[in-house]
């Protein structure tokens, strides 16, 4: 009785677990090679880069904001990390650093803008969106790149049943939901998202908390730029673009709320998941690629709507 | 305060510098022809751009260039400044086809002649049209693959809808009936690496025993050979498009068959050439063919550069 009693907390506090579980249930009847575990680890892999991007972008939208240049940060970083050592013959190992560097200090000027200079989000991250690809163009000369060996390592396998992104993602899951449930910081992000004046007055300085919020969603977003390219062995100048959409969809179906205050880690890595499964059974049930974008849309939408409609019947 | 305007400051000089970079590359001589590119983002139309100047520099007209950077009003914007600075005739190269209608009616009503490069324009006049045959491309594709390989193979698409996926897959299936390949799946990855290796590891699930892949462009063939592993040259063969530079070095490294290389400096040059010769009001030909070409590891050393 208790197990079942478990089973529908955990269902009813996490949305779109149920509607992941649908989908692979669905997957695995209508594909038959779908529920192997090689093919469970692909997915995983798979969901890797979105996975990290959204549990920076996380940070932003459980705080009332948005972060709209994660995308092109990944891809300025990754390019950094790769010219550094290619082009300008760094070590690897502070070719890495610099590219992680360069996600901080681009999401430390989105935080600037926003709480010092009083942008909207959307605005600054928007301009940090065309800046950051602007300068990956400029970096790259357009051509891409090839990465250092400690970069394409974290694309790799460390056993063949243990690839690194999959490690990646999983050690973020748990930097994510440690920072957001046990720090000061993760606590201010909540009360910040819930309203700004009530966080103001009750003595957060919520300038300063939003400039840790977005250098986080820049740091984030720079590793998983390194995943990406790590994959690939190489940082493309078109890489990661749109992505940041992704990591908008991720974060939603996961549960969180747009207006702020309202998110959780293992929701957006439930909504990573729910993203690369879906991709990933589009492809082997070969579905017409004019169909793919309206089904995923579908599914996004669904998705949310379910975690809507519950909501409002448990209240 | 302070920071607002450094902020203005920093705007001012970036919209300076934007200005500076973008604007006229000329050489000398009294006859002036324009050419609108869509982008110089891509090295694609940076090569385009380098023939064209090259091909300038020789015949001795002056050419102004400018970059729409891949927006559609821009350019018919562009294209309306060319007629009024008394240019002799102007090369197009679209952002997009159905949307260069515009520009091509500002030429007309200025009776300046207009050349279009690499795309058509869909519903305008066109003196001379410039551009390489991607059907023929992906027809040559299908029949490298046959060569290289039997069986099942699967198709990595472009993005859906865009003109180059459109006619890159129409080709490669016309040319499928020479050889003794099967396509058991065709599924798109965008013209993206990443993508590429995704999608194809999700194929190789379901399609293990395939023995080749086509990928509209090279980006995601090297995505493909990144999935295939080991497999990449040796069981599976791979046949790409475009001859990028990566591209080139997976066919030397082997992990690549063979990609289907274009010429963006032959098209340049060509379209320079005609434009000369309509400013100067001889005959110009309507339809120029720049020919599409198979790189393999034989033919290697005519494409590196």
């Amino acid at each position: 009785m208790t197990s079942t009693l478990d089973a529908r907390k955990v269902l009813s506090e996490n949305g779109a677990l149920g509607g992941l579980l649908v989908l692979v249930v669905a997957l695995s009847i209508l594909a038959p090679s779908f529920l192997s575990a090689q093919n469970l680890l692909n997915v995983g892999v798979q969901a890797a880069v979105v996975a990290v991007l959204a549990f920076g972008s996380t940070f932003v939208i459980v705080s009332g904001g948005i972060d709209l240049s994660v995308g092109s940060v990944a891809a300025l970083s990754a390019m950094v990390g790769a010219w550094s050592s290619t082009e300008a013959g760094l070590p690897g190992p502070l070719a890495l650093l610099l590219g992680l560097a360069t996600g901080v200090v681009a999401g430390l000027v989105n935080g600037a803008l926003v709480s010092y200079g009083r942008l909207p989000a959307f605005i600054a991250t928007l301009a940090m969106l065309s800046v950051a690809r602007g300068l990956t163009l400029v970096v790259s000369q357009g051509t891409p790149l090839a990465t250092p060996d400690v970069v394409s390592e974290l694309g790799s396998n460390l056993t063949p049943f243990l690839p690194v992104p999959l490690l990646v993602m999983l050690v973020f899951f748990g930097l994510t939901a440690f920072v957001l449930t046990r720090t000061y910081q993760g606590r201010a992000m909540y009360v910040i998202g819930g309203n700004e004046e009530a966080a103001r007055l009750s003595g957060i300085d919520v300038r300063k908390q939003k400039l840790v919020v977005y250098a986080l969603s820049g740091l984030f977003a720079a590793v998983a730029g390194m995943l990406l390219a790590g994959r690939l062995a190489s940082a493309g100048p078109q890489a990661a673009v749109g992505y940041e959409l992704d990591a908008i969809a991720a974060v939603v179906i996961g549960g969180a709320s747009l207006s702020g205050g309202v998110g959780k880690a293992s929701g957006t890595l439930i909504g990573a998941l729910v993203l690369a499964v879906l991709r990933n059974g589009l492809n082997q049930l070969q579905v017409s690629p004019f169909w793919q974008q309206v089904v995923i849309g579908v599914v996004i939408a669904l998705a949310v709507l379910l975690d809507t409609l519950r909501r409002r019947s448990t209240r | 305060m302070d920071l607002r305007y450094k902020a203005a400051l920093a705007a001012s000089a970036l919209v300076l510098t934007a200005a500076c970079g973008s604007g006229a590359t000329g050489s000398g001589g009294d006859l002036s022809i324009g050419l609108a590119v869509s982008t110089l983002n891509n090295p694609y139309f940076v090569e385009l751009k380098q023939g064209a100047e090259e091909a300038a520099a020789e015949l001795g007209v002056k050419l102004t260039v400018v970059d729409a950077q891949n927006d559609s009003t821009n350019q018919v914007n562009q294209v309306q400044t060319f007629t009024t600075q008394g240019l002799k005739a102007i090369i197009i190269n679209p952002v997009d086809s159905k949307q260069a209608t515009p520009a091509a009616k500002a030429a007309e009503n200025a009776g300046v002649p207009l050349i279009a490069v690499d795309r058509s324009v869909d519903d305008g006049k066109v003196v001379s049209e410039v551009a390489s045959d991607n059907v023929q491309g992906g027809s040559l594709a299908a029949v490298e693959l046959g060569r290289a390989t039997s069986g099942e193979v699967v198709h990595l698409q472009g993005i859906p809808g865009a003109s180059a996926s459109r006619d890159r897959g129409r080709g490669f299936e016309q040319g499928l009936n020479t050889g003794g390949i099967k396509v058991v799946a065709s599924q798109p990855a965008d013209f993206d690496r990443a993508k590429g290796l995704d999608v194809m590891t999700n194929l190789l699930q379901a399609n293990a025993g395939i023995k080749g892949v086509f990928a509209d462009n090279d980006e995601m063939a090297l995505g493909a050979i990144k999935a295939l592993g080991d497999k990449a040259g040796t069981q599976v063969q791979v046949v790409g498009f475009d001859g990028t530079p990566d591209g080139l070095k997976a066919v030397e490294d082997g992990t690549m068959a063979a990609t289907i290389a274009q010429q963006p400096k032959v098209l340049g040059r060509k379209a320079v050439e005609q434009a000369v010769k309509a400013a100067k009001g001889e005959a110009v030909q309507q339809v120029v063919d720049v020919e599409v070409k198979v790189v393999t590891k034989k033919n290697l050393a005519e494409f590196k550069k």
